[in-house]
């Protein structure tokens, strides 16, 4: 904050984030193979107190938070999430739980409702109990459908989320069946982002434009079908996009993650980014973190452009896209989002998504097995790194 | 077609959120991951759907609070869009 008098340092004016992503441990029974967490998740074992969370969540909400997503890793791992759920309650949140229903029965369905939450968001790998459990790398699809009837029937409002990539995406007509089965209010059928573990094994999962084309085909069928009953989104993956998304709604501007060990991030990918000190909330409070940090004000605004964005006419619209992907890809995070048109290295893109199309299918390309996403691998990649 | 009648007795979905958020400055609607940010207007409208009172006794209410405003016919077309957002319910 800036001293009582004086002018503020920025001149861009700092909204004060509307959403904080608690990520309370890295730990997770599943495996699955695209999960956006980082490949490092072996090395961050220091996790934050209930105290440590208690102090976080009061900073953020002081300063206007209203959304608080509980993820993870496998936030029902935390022994203290009761605890959690309650004192973000007290303070006025609305209190999302992202899971996978591991860890999870009908008494601590019910203890949550009783602590206040609002919202249970559980994931689906695929919609059969084969292809489930092989995705999440453990035997999991019963037991997640009791978990998604208890959340209906203790009166919650049913999120599904399933998961889309190039080994289920096939399944769409069944998946959004079994959505209706289980009676969904929202159903988010979300495309795979190649970030983290994702980004290792971009090449098994990135769907083929054919599957996109009836994915989107089936998704508008029952779209409409389902006006009124079923809230179905449907986004197409980005590396099919002349255009990049509005990242984040922008780096700085809307989103808080907190990482299981305190390290405050712009974005849950936005730790791999070099050259950037991302403050922790043992030390720091939320408010300097927000306003004041380097970190934070790095990529805010558009003064930190360089071309194409910095002339572009379209560039406050869309920000130019993702930093993590920019840097990814192009080596550089104060890069276009390669996924634009307009940007030197679109090439970078286009040729993995044609490499793609002609490989798809064929028995040797298909055939690489999936890196799943548990500690072993991390320490066995990480390490190797 | 018309869900709002007089003696309709309005009041808010269970699986809604309706508060007010001093940094906004504004009464909000929360659900799974999003939020609406609600005109004066109609978060005064919002705070009065109780499930007490009908939508006649809550114009009547915002009447005597808003003398200066004809707010009859603006009441119901909202109680109308805030019923197919599924904001509120009726009995």
């Amino acid at each position: 904050m800036s001293m009582a008098g004086s002018a503020p340092v920025s001149p861009i004016a700092v909204k004060p984030p509307l959403w904080l992503l608690a990520e309370l441990t890295y730990a997770c029974p599943l495996q699955c193979p695209y999960c956006s967490n980082p490949m490092e998740i072996a090395k961050y074992k220091n996790e934050l107190s209930t105290e440590d969370w208690f102090r976080v969540l009061q900073q953020a909400r002081k300063m206007g938070a209203t959304q608080l997503g509980f993820s993870g890793g496998e936030p029902l791992i935390r022994r203290d999430l009761e605890q959690l759920i309650a004192e973000a309650r007290r303070l006025g949140f609305y209190t999302n739980l992202i899971t996978s229903g591991v860890g999870m029965d009908e008494n601590r369905v019910r203890a949550f409702k009783e602590a206040g939450l609002d919202h249970i968001q559980v994931s689906f790998q695929a919609s059969t109990e084969e292809l489930n459990n092989f995705i999440a790398g453990t035997d999991a699809f019963e037991h997640k459908m009791e978990m998604a009837r208890q959340v209906k029937k203790q009166g919650y409002p049913m999120v599904l989320c399933f998961v889309l990539h190039r080994k289920n995406e096939d399944q769409i007509r069944d998946i959004l069946d079994l959505a209706v089965a289980l009676e969904a209010d929202y159903v988010e059928l979300a495309t795979t982002q190649y970030y983290g573990w994702a980004y290792h094994n971009r090449e098994q999962l990135l769907p083929t434009r054919a599957q996109l084309a009836h994915a989107e085909m089936v998704a508008k069928e029952y779209q409409e079908k389902m006006k009124g009953r079923m809230k179905i989104y449907y986004v197409i993956p980005d590396y099919y996009e002349t255009r990049p998304k509005r990242c984040m709604d922008g780096w700085g501007s809307v989103f808080l993650t907190i990482a299981p060990d305190g390290t405050a991030l712009p974005c849950h990918a936005a730790r791999q980014l070099p050259g950037l000190e991302f403050p922790n909330v043992r030390e720091k409070d939320v408010a300097w973190i927000w306003n004041e940090s380097p970190a934070f004000g790095r990529f805010r605004g558009l003064d930190w452009m360089k071309e194409p964005c910095r002339s572009c006419p379209e560039k406050e619209k869309d920000l130019g896209g993702c930093r993590c992907q920019a840097y990814m890809l192009t080596g550089d995070a104060a890069n276009a989002d390669p996924v634009c048109d307009k940007s030197p290295l679109h090439h970078l893109v286009t040729e993995q998504v044609e490499r793609v199309q002609q490989l798809a299918g064929q028995k040797e390309f298909e055939a690489k097995p999936l890196v799943f996403r548990n500690m072993a691998n991390s320490k066995r990649i990480t390490e190797n790194a | 077609m018309a869900v709002i009648a007089d003696l309709s007795i309005p009041f808010l979905a269970p699986t809604f959120r309706f508060q007010w958020e001093e940094v906004q400055n504004c009464h909000v609607i929360l659900y799974p991951e999003g939020m609406v940010k609600l005109s004066a207007s109609a978060g005064e409208i919002l705070r009065r759907c109780d499930g007490q009172r009908s939508v006649a006794d809550l114009i009547i209410d915002l009447k005597q609070q808003f003398p200066d405003h004809d707010l009859g016919p603006d009441v119901k077309k909202f109680l109308e869009e805030a019923h197919e957002h599924g904001w509120i319910r009726t009995r």
